[in-house]
């Protein structure tokens, strides 16, 4: 169980974050430069918040009333950095051993054959750091984490060092990992596939600021702040007033939609994804006129103006698979629905 | 041949290249943790040798350790120790010049490393010491070498303030860049070319090794 409730300002950077976890893998989703690192920092001790409250598995780490500020080295923190930080001038099986350096010698070489097993870098316990790939550094990095029985895991972007093309097997394998682990696991990304593909949970964080928690399903389907519908991947904003409990007229579309949920009394923009709309409906016509077709790999994106105008956010984007879309030409003008509960409400300010 | 100069040399230089060590390798460490306005007059305080003439290091030496100075008298009526005119009084003189030559070079290693990696060894429970000695020290180690050869060979070199603080004296504080004023001074022509070529040998041999360090330093990171 951790529990984090702190505030650290950096000059004009201010970060205010609090959640709350339960044995389970949360993600810190954000986009770079919005405090993830820092959070971290704080929780393993190596950054100091200016105010504020850590608790650990009932183990107070840090207390700005109670002047309790625990050494990093106190902490028992598994932090996994993005570039691993192995010891350039020790061999995997040194860098592993370090991690159970607290344990009588004897038991030491033990626990890293354990470990070595374990993260399959049997044949590499020789190697140093500098003759690995990038996929051996991680689970070397890891190895050395788990040999040091941390309370909690930090995972700091573990995914950024490395190609796409070795990225999807070292997922599962850290998907595995952290079941196995079975404690809290703080996850810090700005994917939302890795978030959606590895978390149960997701406390989106934006400028410095975190959102309450909630289930990675949630966000995807119901993102309650722009911050996090652009996370979740939502292509569509316009600034939004409430006409009435179901009713929101989108300033910068130039339409009134009908909506499925009642609407909140601070929403400040509507949003719709991509796939959404509908081609043929009984509600929620938009009038558009077809300014650009785009062909990608497998989809047809179309950007369309709207009553609203023809640039900036008044312009739609529309994503269908590829086929749907036949026929479909610049210049032509379509009428594209949206279901009412497929239009997001959102509150917050995130964009300009 | 009478080989004191050598000898006096070598062990003067060996001396100040172990003291610079430990207080330039300090000195680097701490320092860059400092606030950036103390820092930044701590700098130019502990670089100033590197600039200035030896003999105003001379000067400020005798000024503070001169038999009628306070730290000269205080020596000399606590414990009867004369700190000046001695062949170890030039220990002072050389570690003064040679200091910024360690510290600088030091300082420009520690720059060099990484800080995640300190902030690794710290999570995962290492000490600080642990982590100074075993991790950032190794990472540094061409650096720092590369700075003690230099400070030990500058200080085999040094002259200036030397001379004035231990003066010349045959067979007692005799070095060899003093041995070397001192033959052409009265004229022995071919004794002073002699230490002159002594002089040369071993500096080229410490260079060599410097940028034998230096590639060596270049390969690895390649």
């Amino acid at each position: 169980m951790l529990s984090v409730d702190i505030k650290k300002k950096l000059g004009d950077f201010e970060l205010n974050v609090a959640f709350e976890t339960e044995d389970e893998v949360m993600a810190l989703l954000g986009a770079s430069g919005c405090g993830k690192s820092m959070t971290l920092k704080c929780i393993a001790g190596i950054e100091k918040p200016d105010s504020g409250r850590i608790v650990l598995n009932d183990r107070v780490l840090f207390d700005s009333e109670a002047h309790v500020n625990l050494t990093p080295q106190e902490r028992q923190v598994g932090y996994l950095f993005q570039q691993y930080a192995l010891f350039p001038n020790m061999t995997v099986e040194q860098n592993i051993m370090l991690g159970a350096h607290k344990k009588p010698k004897e038991e030491r070489s033990a626990i890293a054959k354990a470990q070595i097993k374990a993260f399959r870098l049997d044949g590499l316990e020789k190697h140093y750091p500098h003759q690995l790939s990038g996929g051996q550094m991680q689970r070397t990095a890891l190895a050395r984490i788990m040999a040091a029985e941390p309370e909690i895991l930090l995972l700091d972007e573990p995914f950024s060092a490395l190609d796409s093309y070795l990225k999807w097997q070292l997922e599962m394998e850290m998907s595995d990992t952290l079941k196995a682990f079975g404690r809290d696991v703080i996850f810090v990304s700005h994917s939302r596939d890795e978030v959606c593909r590895l978390c149960g949970t997701v406390c989106v964080l934006t400028n410095g600021s975190s959102d309450p928690k909630e289930s990675v399903t949630e966000l995807m389907q119901t993102p309650g702040t722009v911050g996090a519908a652009l996370l979740s991947g939502c292509k569509n904003f316009s600034k939004a007033e409430r006409l009435d409990d179901h009713h929101v007229r989108c300033l910068e579309w130039g339409v009134d939609l009908e909506t499925g949920a009642a609407v909140p009394a601070d929403m400040t923009f509507a949003g719709i994804r991509a796939h959404y709309f509908k081609l043929s409906y009984d509600k929620n016509p938009i009038p558009t006129h077809v300014e650009r077709v785009v062909e990608d790999a497998f989809s047809t994106i179309l950007m369309l103006s709207t009553p609203g105008g023809s640039e900036g956010r008044s312009l739609l984007r529309l994503e269908l698979d590829k086929g749907a879309l036949s026929g479909i030409r610049m210049g032509d003008d379509l009428t594209v629905y949206i279901a009412p509960e497929d239009v997001m409400l959102l509150s917050g300010t995130g964009l300009q | 041949m009478n080989w004191f100069p050598l000898l006096n040399s070598l062990r003067i230089a060996a001396i100040a290249a172990v003291i610079v060590f430990f207080t330039g390798i300090a000195a680097a460490y701490y320092i860059a943790r400092l606030p950036k306005l103390v820092k930044g007059v701590l700098d130019v305080v502990l670089t100033l040798p590197l600039v200035l003439p030896p003999t105003v290091v001379g000067y400020l030496l005798l000024r503070l350790m001169g038999p009628k100075r306070v730290l000269g008298v205080w020596m000399l009526e606590t414990f009867g120790i004369r700190l000046t005119m001695q062949w170890w009084s030039a220990i002072f003189a050389v570690t003064v010049v040679v200091f910024p030559l360690m510290y600088r070079t030091a300082r420009g290693a520690f720059e060099s490393f990484d800080p995640v990696l300190a902030q690794a060894g710290q999570t995962l429970g290492l000490s600080n010491t642990y982590i100074f000695w075993r991790i950032r020290m190794p990472y540094c180690r061409q650096g720092i070498i590369a700075g003690v050869v230099l400070a030990f060979a500058r200080a085999i070199g040094e002259y200036g303030a030397t001379s004035m603080i231990a003066g010349y004296t045959p067979g007692k504080t005799a070095t060899v860049a003093t041995e070397v004023y001192q033959l052409w001074r009265i004229g022995d022509d071919a004794m002073a070319l002699k230490w002159v070529l002594i002089n040369m040998a071993i500096s080229a041999v410490v260079l060599l090794a410097v940028n034998l360090l230096e590639r060596k330093n270049g390969r690895r990171r390649a």
